[in-house]
């Protein structure tokens, strides 16, 4: 695989660009900020903007910004939200009568600009070694040209950013839950929960039998994951806690048993509305009722994955 | 008195069973931890900002977000759907599971297909729209919220069970260095083998479960009004 990547580009580079990725995130949040405080139709003017143009600037700066001074940033930015004072202002949707009739000028072709940030991630992630943000920014430039190409009277620079604000302000602050639950694992790994978390699970399992070790590593890794959020926050801590002392221990595969617990705990992942950016935004882009229509339409085949690893791990067993 | 330390997991159980607004769990959750875990103001600040600044990747859905609005305006929305009434005996289910298959190749080279924001509202969505329409039926709500919930699920499905194929990715790195950290030494081939039977059963499952869901559904919505 290495082989195939022949563009090599200055790891220093990739990060220096990176950044620049995130100062265009911040911008676009920050503008979304100042649209909404200059919009008299927006019922909450400075809650929203505050909200926007903190997200933004923590963004765009978290690089540079002292991580206190960032952190102070984050709680603030989560007090609008709170008090329900981050709200939509005016927002001009497309009528589905324009759509169709942009439909019939540009036709068939706008799947090209649908598919260059998959294009783009797909190659830039075989031939090069650039990060997959630089990758997904550069199939967004792109599309955004070749959109201008097919309608340059309407399709115009300050478009692009007026749409972006629309969804943005309709997903509002569940924008930034993903990072926050990103915190909230942060803060309890630092404060030792998954030691503690560990230390009773560890407290419970029989020793010696590995079909019960291998069960209780399993249920310990989905609960684990819905807990934190995060399959990668439960394995460290799961795998030392239990699966070494009371699956690998007494015989089991490395490899199996070790590599299956990650994906067993991404059935936890499925299940859990602290996996806020796979279960929780979609929600808001998609405009869902429910809050939890994501996650009920992944219990079935949740369950079923749980049971087919579990038991491919026992299988393992020598 | 360790069990102390396990305040914040108490608050966020509780507050997702009151159905307290998600920020609001996450911001009591966030301080009553740092109190209750000795690592005060200070650590929790730094703690908060070290890890929102290192979780930015999230973000990049915004920079999607750019262009997702005006490919809709003008006109994707409409492709797609024309696309399908192309497709003979195209359901909603069927049309879902075959983006299924395709997400999954790109997975497995560990890169998105644009993700909801870029792939599964502009395209995958109205597909599975027109699919329904086709047939002849007039949308129903409840469904459409079910087909958007299932199209999310499927992208996550691929998404989690095919990524980890991908030699040297986070995954399978996070196990490696795990399991170093106990003794045992192995490598990311082996790793990404033993999940092969993983994905393929992930691939059958969701997509099987899928289209069986959808059929049932249009059974239930538009069988007692033909």
């Amino acid at each position: 695989m290495e082989a195939l990547k022949f563009i090599q580009i200055n790891p220093d580079l990739n990060t220096s660009l990176v950044n620049i990725v995130w100062i265009l995130i911040g911008l676009i949040t920050i503008y979304a900020g100042i649209k909404n405080l200059r919009d008299e139709e927006n019922p909450s003017r400075v809650g929203t903007a505050m909200f926007w143009c903190t997200f933004g600037v923590v963004c765009a700066f978290g690089t540079w910004l002292p991580a206190k001074v960032t952190g102070a940033l984050v709680l603030l930015m989560c007090l609008p939200p709170i008090m329900k004072k981050v709200k939509v202002g005016k927002s001009e949707a497309p009528t589905k009568e324009y759509t169709a009739k942009q439909y019939e000028k540009v036709g068939m072709k706008i799947f090209i600009p649908a598919f260059t940030v998959a294009v783009f991630s797909l190659a830039f992630a075989l031939f090069t070694n650039i990060s997959s943000m630089l990758a997904i920014t550069g199939g967004v430039f792109v599309a955004v040209i070749i959109l201008m190409a097919y309608n340059p009277k309407e399709n115009k620079a300050p478009v692009f950013l007026k749409e972006s604000e629309r969804f943005l302000s309709l997903m509002g602050p569940l924008c930034m839950l993903p990072q926050l639950l990103g915190c909230l694992g942060g803060v309890f790994t630092a404060a030792g929960v998954g030691d503690v978390l560990a230390g009773i699970v560890g407290k419970i399992v029989p020793e010696g039998n590995i079909y019960i070790g291998i069960l209780v590593y399993a249920i310990g890794m989905v609960v684990f994951t819905m807990i934190m959020g995060n399959a990668f926050a439960a394995i460290t801590v799961m795998t030392v806690g239990i699966g070494g002392p009371f699956v690998l221990a007494l015989g089991g595969d490395p490899v199996t048993i070790g590599m299956l617990a990650l994906t067993v705990g991404y059935c936890g992942t499925l299940l859990t509305p602290m996996a806020a950016n796979f279960n929780i935004v979609p929600v808001a882009i998609l405009d869902m009722k429910n809050r939890f229509s994501v996650i009920k339409n992944q219990v079935v085949v949740a369950l079923i994955m749980f049971t087919i690893q579990v038991i491919m791990m026992m299988l393992s067993v020598r | 008195m360790e069990l102390i330390k396990l305040v914040g997991v108490l608050i966020v159980i509780v507050g997702f069973a009151l159905k307290l607004d998600s920020i609001l769990i996450i911001f009591l959750a966030l301080i009553a931890t740092g109190l209750a875990g000795g690592l005060g103001i200070e650590g929790l600040l730094e703690a908060i900002g070290t890890n929102f600044v290192a979780n930015r990747s999230m973000a990049i859905f915004i920079m999607i977000l750019l262009v997702t609005g005006v490919l809709e305006k003008n006109g994707l929305r409409e492709a797609a759907a024309n696309l399908i009434r192309k497709v003979k005996g195209a359901t909603a289910g069927k049309v879902i599971a075959a983006f299924g298959v395709m997400r999954a190749a790109f997975a497995a080279f560990n890169v998105g297909f644009g993700g909801v924001a870029g792939f599964v509202r502009p395209v995958l969505l109205p597909m599975a729209e027109a699919a329904v329409t086709n047939q002849g039926y007039e949308m129903d709500e409840n469904h459409l919220e079910d087909i958007k919930g299932m199209s999310s699920a499927m992208e996550n499905f691929m998404w989690f069970f095919f990524q980890v194929l991908f030699v040297g990715g986070s995954g399978g790195i996070l196990v490696q260095t795990t399991l170093a950290s106990l003794g045992y030494e192995v490598d990311l081939l082996s790793l990404a083998a033993a999940e092969i039977p993983v994905a393929i059963a992930a691939l059958v499952v969701s997509c099987v479960v899928t289209v069986m869901k959808d059929k049932k559904l249009s059974k239930k919505y538009y069988d007692k009004k033909k």
